[in-house]
């Protein structure tokens, strides 16, 4: 049988394109996504897994077959073709990954301004130093416009989100080792996040001591929270159900620990929740917020509580 | 094919030679021989290896739980600073510069390095840095805690003495880097015997050239971050702290500045070995000469302008992420043309299948996968997910261990030969190679679905629906932990009982074959000849200068040095 080479070449090409498509969309390694922002990442992360895939096994494909076709045999000491260079080759080898790496930058672009990024009132950035500022002067001895001083890093609003629906807006404060929530509407302080489906919610977070991260896996959102800054996340979730909240920047010994739940519900359950936690807020104003709430964080880390210096201190700064 | 040559390359050399030769007591003190000091370079870095790998598997024996049970948390922040300090500092670093001193003035037919006691002084600056290092772990407070990067403001309140002392190692081991690069510029730029020009110099002069470029222009940076940072904490300033003032991402662009660059300067050295190994062991001249080299300096500028990348998720507006994920998306093209024109110079070739080249194959197949999770992590949306979890430890392994140490060992299997004048024995070799590459795989692959499924890193305690992926892992750490044994005896056996080594076992066309093996004080008996290009495989030199071919020459120059 003589097969001729261009076409198992043809054979192996189309093999490997369905190859690195099914997998490209089945490869099964992100988590459920619970927000159109995630469907987008998602959505990106197959196309790059679907062109890793290809080249992974063009790759691979050439060095397994070179470890095989063109071993040296025993007592031959001749030398291979001195092919020392191929132009064509060689540009064509260098126009593809040029052409790829712009479609993906042009795509990841598009999908960043989806998800929010490039929403204006998140462009810039006023530097550090405006939060403590505000702190210790009067209002109007502050030289920069107060309303400016809000705008930070981070995501801001989808530009396809659905307009017109105000956003949640949640205060976030990290410190070692616990999230603080603050819902500036109902007042109402909590450990755990919660949030109804399909409204926006505008996170504006701050760091208590040193620097945190609020990740949301099932969101695929991530932003550094910093002391001396505010930093911005927007996104709507669109799936109830419970998710974590990680800490994902070293913040000391028990980073690890740093976790709580973020609880998406319908319209009624989050209502009814704030209810309760007004009325709970009321009943004892002057416990703590992390007590208020013992979640299953403070459960995790009540073992190492001696070593976690959450002490007296620490829980008189959390008070709002 | 029609254009091979028949060669007999004379193989029989036993490496002997009459000439003076250095005892091993010139190995543990000040000497300014290029090649005594690249050894003692590689040796002090091998140690620094096992005891950063030693470091490695505690962690990974306490990550088999989800509880910090086996070490406490606090102590696991210090092991997980020391590891990838010691790695990067002590190991991947002053290995590359080992390789570099050894092999320099050697390949471009010098005596020595340009200026050889400061030679010298760089590498007695990195044992006394390392045991200072270490020695953080005997304070009170432990060593430093907050990660190689350091960052403040939890560099500032976590083990202070135990930073101060990681401040000052690094500013110690930083300053021998840059030392040791103006060396290797130097050297490359003017001592290169008359007839090399810079375009038949050996690929590896190239790749250290664009690696101490980098190191000449990042390291400063870092000194300077550094000796901010160490105000800050001694001091009381606040340039870094927000606590008084301070601008804590300030900190994040002077670190990552130099930072960014450096993996370049830890990868680059073995770009440049591994266009070195590929040709000898393949019979074939390399692939793309001046694409291979000008990518090497390529990918050294844009390297300096990519450090954001480190920060997507910190303190950078979204015009910055979407100019930093341009920058770094480009690196891509100088780095696949590098690793193309290497698979072309194996394809057609006759591949000896030694423990070099099963090195070199074990190089490219992970640095592929590094590179291609590089890739991913450029673009900013996806970056935004994993930032900060396994998947970037799956990716920098791929690149650092399965790149730089699998092109460390294929670089210490090719010249062992002409370092120590032994031969290692070669089925040792490919059980180390197996068991490094099996290890290596189980260990960090993994960590690609931990990260995604929402593992963040620098963790000493963990979500239990994690445990299976990390005991998977940690026992990849074992089998890799076993590994180091088959290489740590072989090396040291063949050292001392090994078969005789001849000048040139791999018939190789570099300069620094032409020598004896170990080769002389002086490194050449006379001016050696330049009488082929470094890679003029398979080509009938008859049709070059008339009468003599690359045989005749070779057999010719090993005579006279008998
Ligand atoms: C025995 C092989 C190795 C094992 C089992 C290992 C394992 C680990 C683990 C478990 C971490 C901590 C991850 C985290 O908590 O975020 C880590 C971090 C790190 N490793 Fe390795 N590693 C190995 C070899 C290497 C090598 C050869 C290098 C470099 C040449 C290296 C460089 C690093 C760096 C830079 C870090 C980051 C440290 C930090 O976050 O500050 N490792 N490694
Ligand atoms: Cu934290
Ligand atoms: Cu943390």
């Amino acid at each position: 049988m003589n097969i001729p080479s261009n076409i198992i070449t043809l054979i192996a090409g189309v093999a490997l394109t369905l190859i690195s498509l099914w997998y490209g969309q089945n490869h099964g390694l992100l988590p459920i996504a619970a927000s159109s922002d995630a469907g987008d990442v998602d959505e990106l992360f197959n196309f790059m897994m679907t062109i890793a895939t290809g080249l992974f096994l063009i790759v691979e494909g050439v060095l397994v077959y070179s470890l095989f076709k063109f071993r040296r045999r025993q007592g031959d000491t001749t030398d291979g073709p001195p092919i020392e260079g191929n132009v064509p080759l060689e540009i064509v080898w260098t126009a593809i990954p040029t052409v790829i790496v712009f479609i993906l930058a042009i795509y990841s672009f598009e999908i960043y301004n989806r998800m929010g990024g490039l929403d204006p009132m998140v462009a810039g950035d006023p530097g550090p130093n405006q939060l403590a500022h505000a702190h210790h002067h009067a209002p109007q001895l502050v030289a920069l416009d107060p309303q400016k001083q809000n705008i930070a890093l981070g995501l801001g609003v989808s530009p396809g989100s659905k307009q017109g629906i105000e956003p949640l807006e949640i205060k976030v404060n990290g410190i070692q080792y616990a999230w603080v929530f603050t819902y500036p509407e109902s007042g109402v302080i909590s450990g755990e996040i919660h949030v109804p489906v399909n409204r926006p919610v505008a996170l504006t977070m701050t760091g208590g001591d040193v620097i945190h991260a609020f990740w949301l896996p099932e969101f695929r959102i991530k932003q550094d929270v910093i002391p001396g800054r505010e930093t911005k996340l927007v996104f709507t979730p669109n799936k109830v159900g419970q998710y974590p909240v990680i800490c994902a920047e070293l913040c000391g010994a028990y980073h690890g620990g740093m976790k709580t739940q973020l609880y998406v519900q319908t319209q009624e359950e989050y209502e009814q929740w704030i209810r309760d936690n007004t009325f709970a807020m009321n009943e004892n104003t002057d416990q703590s917020p992390v007590a208020v709430n013992p979640t299953s964080n403070s459960q995790f880390l009540a073992p190492y509580a001696q070593d976690l210096g959450v002490n007296a201190d620490t829980l008189a700064q959390l008070k709002p | 094919m029609s254009t091979t040559v028949e060669r007999n390359v004379p193989i029989a050399d036993t490496g002997h030679n009459q000439h003076p030769q250095r005892k091993w007591q010139d190995y543990f003190g000040f000497s300014t021989d290029h090649k005594v000091i690249g050894i003692q370079y590689l040796t002090t870095a091998f140690i620094f290896y096992l005891i950063g790998g030693a470091l490695a598997e505690v962690m990974r024996t306490e990550l088999a739980t989800p509880d910090p049970d086996f070490v406490q948390p606090e102590f696991y922040n210090q092991l997980m600073t020391m590891h990838g300090s010691i790695m990067l500092f002590l190991w991947i670093i002053p290995a590359g510069a080992g390789f570099a001193n050894y092999l320099i003035p050697l390949m471009i037919g010098a005596e020595d390095m340009a200026f050889p006691r400061l030679n010298g002084v760089a590498f007695w600056m990195i044992p006394p840095g390392g045991i200072f290092f270490l020695s953080s772990f005997f304070l009170d407070t432990g060593a430093a805690q907050a990660g190689w990067t350091s960052y403040p403001p939890l560099s500032l309140v976590a083990s202070k003495w135990g930073e101060e002392i990681w401040i000052l190692s690094v500013l110690l081991l930083g300053t021998s880097s840059i030392l040791g690069a103006i060396n290797f510029v130097t050297t490359i730029l003017l001592m290169r015997m008359p007839d090399m020009d810079i375009h038949s110099m050996p690929l590896f002069c190239w790749a250290m050239l664009a690696t101490s470029a980098l190191i000449i222009l990042g390291t400063p940076v870092l000194a300077a971050a550094l000796i901010l940072l160490s105000f800050d904490l001694i001091a009381g300033t606040a340039f870094f702290n927000p606590a008084g003032g301070g601008d804590p991402i300030v900190y994040q662009h002077m670190f990552w500045f130099y930072s960014h660059p450096a993996v370049y300067i830890m990868i680059l050295p073995f770009f440049g070995a591994i266009s070195e190994i590929i040709p000898v062991h393949a019979r074939k001249p390399i692939f793309g000469y001046r694409a291979i080299a000008y990518s090497s300096l390529a990918i050294s500028f844009l390297g300096l302008i990519v450090w954001a990348h480190h920060m997507f998720s910190s303190g950078t507006p979204g015009w910055l992420r979407m100019f930093f994920m341009a920058t770094t998306m480009i690196i891509a093209v100088p780095t696949g043309i590098k690793v193309f024109s290497w698979c072309a110079t194996i394809w057609g070739g006759k591949v000896s299948l030694n423990s070099a080249m099963l090195f070199a194959f074990g190089f490219l197949s992970s640095f592929l996968i590094g590179g291609l999770s590089g890739i991913m992590l450029a673009s900013v949306p996806f970056d935004i997910h994993v930032h900060d979890t396994y998947f970037i430890v799956a990716h920098f392994h791929y690149v650092l261990f399965g790149g730089a140490v699998f092109g460390l060992f294929a670089a210490v299997y090719h010249w062992f030969p002409k370092m120590t004048g032994r031969m290692v024995n070669e089925t040792w070799g490919r059980i180390h190679f197996i068991m490094t590459f099996i290890g290596f795989n189980i260990t960090f692959l993994p960590m690609h679905p931990l990260g995604l499924q929402g593992m963040n890193r620098r963790v000493a305690l963990y979500d239990p629906q994690f445990q299976t992926l990390n005991i998977i892992c940690t026992i990849g750490s074992y089998v890799l932990a076993l590994s180091t044994f088959p290489f740590l005896i072989n090396i040291i056996w063949s050292w001392l009982k090994g078969k005789q080594a001849p000048r040139n076992p791999w018939r190789a066309l570099t300069l620094e074959w032409q020598t004896a093996s170990p080769p002389i004080i002086e490194n050449f008996e006379e001016q050696p000849v330049l009488w082929a290009g470094p890679y003029d495989y398979g080509i009938d030199t008859e049709t070059i200068d008339g009468n003599e071919t690359v045989e005749d020459m070779l057999a010719t120059v090993s005579a006279e040095g008998r």
